[in-house]
């Protein structure tokens, strides 16, 4: 007893002395000085908002009608994210629903086409380097741009699209449609300008997975008498599936907040049929100065990008072990 | 032989007909990456023909592919009566701006997280690779009402704001490529006297210049894209960027658009980028796949 009891009373007198020690490993205090101005600049512009957005969005807060007062309403806001269909144009879930839908929807085509471009570059073509250089374009200019670009693509009098529509011997009526007029042919125009971007994102990020992947395991799997498809699938896909999650992750976060695209090339219109969280967000805020709603959605988008996040730092740590 | 352009691997010993299989797949994979590159250039190629057409040969409903008449008269447009070379010279401000910052604290953090004995560290690195995930359309109402507060409606602003943008990637890509290059080097530069900064000033970040361009290229192609906090923040049009003044130059035009001068503004916006691009594709490409980023 008494033995436990010295050893006891020497570990809590060894502590202190251990941290003190601990304190000074040289450079720990350099190195807080050095992450501070980081951690800070990022605090100050993620956890004042998400503070203010709960704030508000706990509230009436509508800054051009201030006679309603600033009222504590609970969860009315948030109720009127998850129920309220928009009033005008006819969009075909609550706004919430609809995003992820496109969300999901987008990144699974891009990914599919993304896939395959990327396993073409893969294979021995001359002027790879060239064609991938090119791929990558779009990727880099601002999204905004990319709206205007298709937004004159798509002109139903003197687009680029009608053009080659009308070339391939099409009638007139489809070759001049109102893209952007329609629900669906909206959500199509944007999802291209979208994935014009995106896909190549993709492409890069698939191809150097595949790059990574020892060229002498398809060797081997050929010696064997494997064919093309059970290569893929059995070493390609495989060994692919890291930075497939990876890019499943990052473009779901990014369709889903999509929102300069949506503003550039529709407006969120026809009506506000294809307003997204993102652009439901700026709207909120800047365009009605509802604070109380612009909270609500912020707050809701930011779960949403907590839950995507949650996966993607799975991902990571199922990749590092 | 008639197989010119593939690798010997792909020839040697290989039966006659195989090597004729292999010859046509290969072929095969250069037109479809043909026509998919070109099916990524084309809306590009679209545009610059746009842009060198007036608007009355826009509206005659006959579109080409090559214009029959070019004309700069839409850049021209574009220069004298939008002054598109103010709003240029902005955001070359802001980008540039927000690069160095980035850069400057990005490498400090960095360099911490590398080499220092953090407690805490993985709790840091997770802090900012979530912060890199925050949705910037939430920050926008706080923000504006704060900048409002604080006289920062403006370019400054704008640029503080697009730190979310640069400074989460830039932190974690410079940590692991500093965490990469050899210690002993530091630590003799420090046994010989130097302190830890001046050894990150005077011997790492040289050490590392290729990973501190590259994280340049990144957070300036990042701040240039911006379009929410010049949307939200930049309250006259004498403070536009560039990617805000295409957009609205658009949105003046609702009864005849013409889309000449929007698409010069466009290309001109876009050029500077697209050269990046070409420059230093080697680099975007390896960043990309080492901080998955944009």
């Amino acid at each position: 007893m008494s033995a436990t009891l010295v050893d006891d009373v020497e570990e809590v007198r060894r502590r202190p002395q251990a941290r003190r020690i601990l304190r000074r490993r040289p450079g720990e205090r350099l190195g807080y000085a050095m992450v501070s101005p980081v951690v800070l600049v990022l605090l100050a512009i993620t956890a004042f908002p998400l503070i203010y957005n709960v704030w508000t969005s706990l509230h009436t807060e509508i800054l051009n009608q201030p006679f309603l007062g600033h009222g504590f309403v609970g969860l009315d806001n948030y109720r009127s994210v998850f129920s309220s269909r928009p009033a005008v144009g006819a969009a075909p879930l609550p706004v919430l629903w609809h995003t992820l839908a496109y969300a999901v929807v987008s990144v699974t085509l891009e990914i599919s086409v993304g896939l395959g471009i990327a396993l073409l570059l893969n294979r021995p073509v001359r002027g790879r380097g060239v064609y991938r250089t090119l791929i990558l374009l779009p990727w880099a200019i601002p999204s905004v741009l990319a709206a205007q670009i298709w937004k004159t693509l798509l002109d139903p009098q003197t687009g680029g699209v009608g053009y080659v529509l009308r070339g391939i011997g099409l009638p007139s009526s489809i070759a001049a449609t109102a893209w952007t007029n329609h629900v669906w042919t909206a959500w199509l125009s944007i999802f291209i300008a979208d994935a014009w971007q995106s896909i190549p994102f993709v492409t890069i990020l698939l191809l150097a997975g595949l790059q990574s992947i020892p060229a002498d395991l398809y060797e081997a799997a050929k010696v064997d008498g494997a064919g093309a498809w059970f290569r893929f699938k059995d070493i390609t896909l495989p060994l692919l599936r890291p930075a497939l999650l990876v890019v499943l992750v990052f473009r779901t976060l990014q369709a889903f907040l999509i929102f300069d695209i949506i503003y550039g090339l529709t407006g969120g219109g026809p009506g506000n049929a294809t307003e997204t969280v993102g652009f439901l967000t700026y709207n909120s805020f800047i365009v009605q100065t509802n604070y109380g709603l612009g909270g609500a959605v912020a707050i809701v988008t930011v779960v949403v990008v907590l839950l995507i996040a949650a996966l993607y730092f799975r991902v990571l740590g199922r990749r590092a072990t | 032989m008639t197989t010119t352009g593939i690798p010997m691997d792909y020839r040697g010993g290989q039966p006659r007909a195989a090597a004729w299989r292999v010859w046509l797949q290969s072929h095969a994979s250069s037109v479809a990456l043909l026509l998919i590159t070109l099916a990524f250039v084309l809306p590009f190629l679209w545009v610059i023909t746009n842009s060198l057409e007036p608007l009355s040969v826009q509206q005659s409903a006959t579109a080409h592919l090559v214009p029959p008449h070019p004309t700069l008269n839409n850049f021209r447009t574009v220069i004298s009566r939008d002054h598109f070379y103010t709003y240029l010279l902005h955001s070359l401000i802001v980008a540039s701006l927000c690069t160095a910052v980035t850069l400057l604290l990005g490498s400090l953090a960095g360099y911490a997280l590398a080499r220092l004995p953090i407690r805490g560290r993985a709790w840091v690195i997770g802090f900012v690779v979530l912060a890199g995930f925050f949705p910037v359309t939430a920050m926008l109402g706080p923000m504006f009402r704060l900048w409002g507060q604080l006289h920062l409606q403006n370019l400054l602003g704008t640029g503080f704001s697009d730190l979310i943008y640069t400074l989460p990637l830039t932190t974690v890509l410079l940590a692991s490529l500093f965490s990469q290059l050899p210690a002993e080097i530091e630590e003799a530069a420090m046994v010989d006297g130097c302190t830890r900064l001046a050894a990150l000033w005077r011997i790492v970040i040289p050490l590392a210049a290729p990973a501190m361009v590259t994280a340049g290229i990144f957070s300036f192609i990042l701040a240039w894209s911006d379009f929410a906090f010049s949307l939200t923040f930049l309250q006259s049009s004498g403070d536009y960027t560039a990617p805000l003044a295409v957009q609205l130059i658009g949105n003046y035009q609702k009864y005849a658009v013409d889309y000449g001068t929007i698409d010069a503004a466009t290309l001109v916006t876009a050029v500077p980028i697209l050269l990046l691009v070409l420059v230093a594709q080697r680099r975007i490409v390896t960043g990309l796949t080492a901080g998955a980023v944009k």
